[in-house]
C-alpha cells in the first residue's frame, strides 16, 4: 500500500500523480468515488491525470479517447489498449493506493525506469 | 440502404466506417484504399515513426480484434464517380454501385516542380514516404527542409534530434506564423534556434541542385544551401481530383454543409479532403488535422443513414497538436479573428506557456505550449461556448 496523498488535498473533480513506476493517476469524481489507474495513456507519452474527468471517464488530453476510470476500458482510438486500474483504501483520511500485480500497458517507447 | 462505398481508407474512412456500424448500418460496406496499407495513423510519420521510437504495426488505426465486417479494395484508386448513378469506378477497371458514397480521400503533399527526378528529395504524407525518408536519414548529414508549416517544423525537429545539421527555409517571417500569428509563432522559432536549427526566414528556393541526386538548395538571393537529403513540406492539396466532371460541388475541398453532405444526395465527405461550412465562421474550409477527421466521422455517419434529415451537432473549434523536439504544442481555435494575445502562464523563454487569443474580451483561441493540464481546461472552455463570427 503506497500513501499518495490527504483526502482534503484532493478535491472533487481532480487528479492527483503518485510518482511510481509507473506513476499511477487517483482521480476524486464529482460523484465522491476515489479510484486510480495508470497514470500513463496507453497510445502515447501523456499524463491521464491531466486530462478532463466526466463522471466516472477520463478523457486523455492529447488525442481524446477515454478511459473508463472503474474498468480501465478504453472507448476509441487512437488509444488500443485499457490502462491497469488500482485498489485504493481511505485511512485515517489518507488516500492509499494498492498497486496492480498485472503488467502495465505501456505505449510504444516508453519503459518502466528500473528497466530503461 | 443495401451498400455503402467508403472511397479513402485512412483515418476519415475508417472513423466513418466504424461509425456506420455503430449507428445500426448492417449493409454491405466496401473500403477502397490507393494504398496497400491496412489503415494507419500519419501523426507519427514526422515525430516517433521517423526517429525510430515506434514501428509500423503501432501505426495502426483498426482495434485489435475489431470486426467491421468491411469489404476491402486495398491498393486501388478510385478514378471517376457517376453521381447520378452512385457508381465510383476503380483504376482496376471494375467499378462499385452503391446507395451511399463516403469521399474519404484526404490530401496530398504539395510538390516542387522537377523534384520527382531528384533521389534525396521528399515529401511526407505516406507510410511508403516516411520509409523513404528514414533511409535516407540512415547516411545524411546535411537536412534542408523546404516550408516551415508543420510537417516541415515537425521533420526538422526529428532530424536535428537525431543529430543532421538542418537547415529551415520558410518565406514567411517565421515557421507556423500563418496558424499561430506573428508573437507565439517567433517563441517556435526561437526554440528550433536555440535547439540548433538553422532558420532562413523571407528566404525563397528557386532551384533544387544536383544530377541524380540532390546536393543542395539555391535560394532566390543566390546563396547556396548544401544538403544530402531535402524534405518538402509546402503544403497539401485535397484528393479531388477523381471528381472532376462527377458534378459534385468542389472548391478547395468537396464543398458540404454544416453536416457533411455534398451538393448530390447520399454522398457525404469527410476528412482533410472536405471543406464543410462553418457557421461560426461564416464560410466553407477544410481542416487538415486528425481531430478534425475524428468529430466529424460520426457526423457524416448520421448524415448519410438519416438521408441529410440528421441535425449535426454544432462544430466544436478545430483543435491540433504538435509535438516538435521535447515540446508539445497544442492549439484551439482561430488566431486570425483575435486582437490580442496574452501569456496567461509560464514564460515564452522556457518554452513552457499557455497564451489566450481574444477578440474584445472573448477568447478565441489558446495555444498551450508543454502545459498539457492547463490548456484541456481552456480547451474545455472554447469546445462548450463556441466561438462566433465576428
Ligand atoms: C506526416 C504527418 C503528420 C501529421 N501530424 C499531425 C499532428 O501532429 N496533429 C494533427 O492534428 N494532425 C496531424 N496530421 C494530419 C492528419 O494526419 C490528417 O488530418 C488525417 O490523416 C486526415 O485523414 P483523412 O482520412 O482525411 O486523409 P488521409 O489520411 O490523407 O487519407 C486519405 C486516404 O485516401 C487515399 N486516397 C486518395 N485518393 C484516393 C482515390 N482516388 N481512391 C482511393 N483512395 C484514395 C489515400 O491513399 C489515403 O490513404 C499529420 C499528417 C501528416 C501527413
Ligand atoms: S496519448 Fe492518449 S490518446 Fe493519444
Amino acid at each position: 500500500m503506497i500513501p499518495a496523498c490527504p483526502l482534503a488535498s484532493l478535491p472533487r473533480g481532480e487528479a492527483f500523480r503518485l510518482e511510481a513506476d509507473p506513476p499511477i493517476a487517483v482521480f476524486h469524481t464529482e460523484d465522491g468515488e476515489i479510484l486510480a489507474i495508470d497514470d500513463t495513456c496507453t497510445h502515447q507519452d501523456a499524463s491521464l491525470a491531466d486530462g478532463w474527468l466526466e463522471g466516472c471517464e477520463i478523457e486523455c488530453p492529447l488525442h481524446a479517447s477515454r478511459f473508463d476510470l472503474r474498468t480501465g476500458r478504453v472507448d476509441a482510438p487512437p488509444a488500443k489498449r485499457p490502462v491497469r486500474t488500482h485498489q485504493v483504501v481511505v485511512e485515517d483520511d489518507v488516500i492509499y493506493v494498492v498497486p496492480s500485480d498485472e503488467e502495465p500497458n505501456l505505449p510504444p517507447g516508453v519503459t518502466l525506469k528500473g528497466q530503461a | 440502404m443495401n451498400t455503402v462505398c467508403v472511397v479513402g481508407a485512412s483515418l476519415a474512412g475508417l472513423l466513418t466506417a466504424r461509425a456506420l456500424r455503430a449507428q445500426g448500418y448492417a449493409g454491405r460496406l466496401v473500403l477502397v484504399g490507393e494504398e496497400r496499407h491496412r489503415p494507419y495513423d500519419r501523426p507519427p510519420l514526422s515525430k516517433d515513426f521517423l526517429r525510430g521510437a515506434v514501428g509500423e504495426a503501432d501505426l495502426a488505426l483498426e482495434g485489435e480484434g475489431e470486426e467491421l465486417g468491411i469489404e476491402w479494395r486495398l491498393g486501388v484508386a478510385a478514378t471517376g464517380l457517376d453521381a447520378v448513378a452512385r457508381r465510383v469506378t476503380l483504376s482496376d477497371g471494375t467499378s462499385i454501385r452503391a446507395d451511399g458514397i463516403v469521399i474519404a480521400t484526404g490530401a496530398a503533399a504539395r510538390e516542387l516542380p522537377g523534384s520527382r527526378e531528384l533521389a534525396g528529395v521528399h515529401t511526407l504524407r505516406t507510410l511508403d514516404d516516411a520509409r523513404a525518408l528514414r533511409g535516407d536519414l540512415e547516411s545524411a548529414k546535411r537536412m534542408v527542409v523546404i516550408g516551415g508549416g508543420f510537417i516541415g517544423a515537425e521533420v526538422a525537429a526529428t532530424a536535428r534530434d537525431l543529430g543532421l545539421d538542418v537547415t529551415l527555409v520558410e518565406s514567411g517571417t517565421a515557421p507556423l506564423a500563418g496558424v499561430l500569428g506573428h508573437s507565439m509563432a517567433e517563441a517556435i522559432a526561437t526554440l528550433h534556434e536555440r535547439r540548433g536549427v538553422r532558420l532562413m526566414r523571407g528566404a525563397y528556393v528557386t532551384e533544387l541542385t544536383g544530377t541524380e541526386r540532390v546536393d543542395g538548395v539555391r535560394l532566390a538571393d543566390g546563396t547556396h544551401l548544401p544538403a544530402d537529403v531535402v524534405v518538402v513540406g509546402i503544403g497539401a492539396i485535397p484528393n479531388t481530383s477523381w471528381l472532376e466532371g462527377s458534378g459534385l460541388e468542389l472548391g478547395d475541398g468537396v464543398v458540404c454543409d454544416e453536416g457533411g453532405g455534398t451538393s448530390v444526395p447520399g454522398v457525404v465527405a469527410v476528412g482533410d479532403c472536405a471543406a464543410w461550412f462553418d457557421p461560426a465562421q461564416g464560410d466553407h474550409h477544410r481542416i487538415e488535422h486528425w481531430t478534425g477527421a475524428r468529430q466529424r466521422a460520426a457526423v457524416a455517419a448520421a448524415t448519410l443513414l438519416s438521408g441529410g434529415t440528421a441535425r449535426p451537432e454544432p462544430a466544436r473549434p478545430a483543435y491540433f497538436w504538435s509535438d516538435q523536439f521535447d515540446i508539445k504544442i497544442q492549439f484551439i481555435g482561430h488566431a486570425r479573428h483575435a486582437d490580442s494575445v496574452t501569456v496567461e502562464e509560464g514564460d515564452l523563454a522556457d518554452h513552457s506557456f499557455l497564451a489566450v487569443y481574444r477578440q474584445g474580451d472573448r477568447p478565441v483561441a489558446v495555444l498551450g505550449v508543454n502545459q498539457v493540464r492547463l490548456f484541456t481546461r481552456w480547451r474545455r472552455h472554447l469546445e462548450t461556448a463556441p466561438v462566433q463570427a465576428g
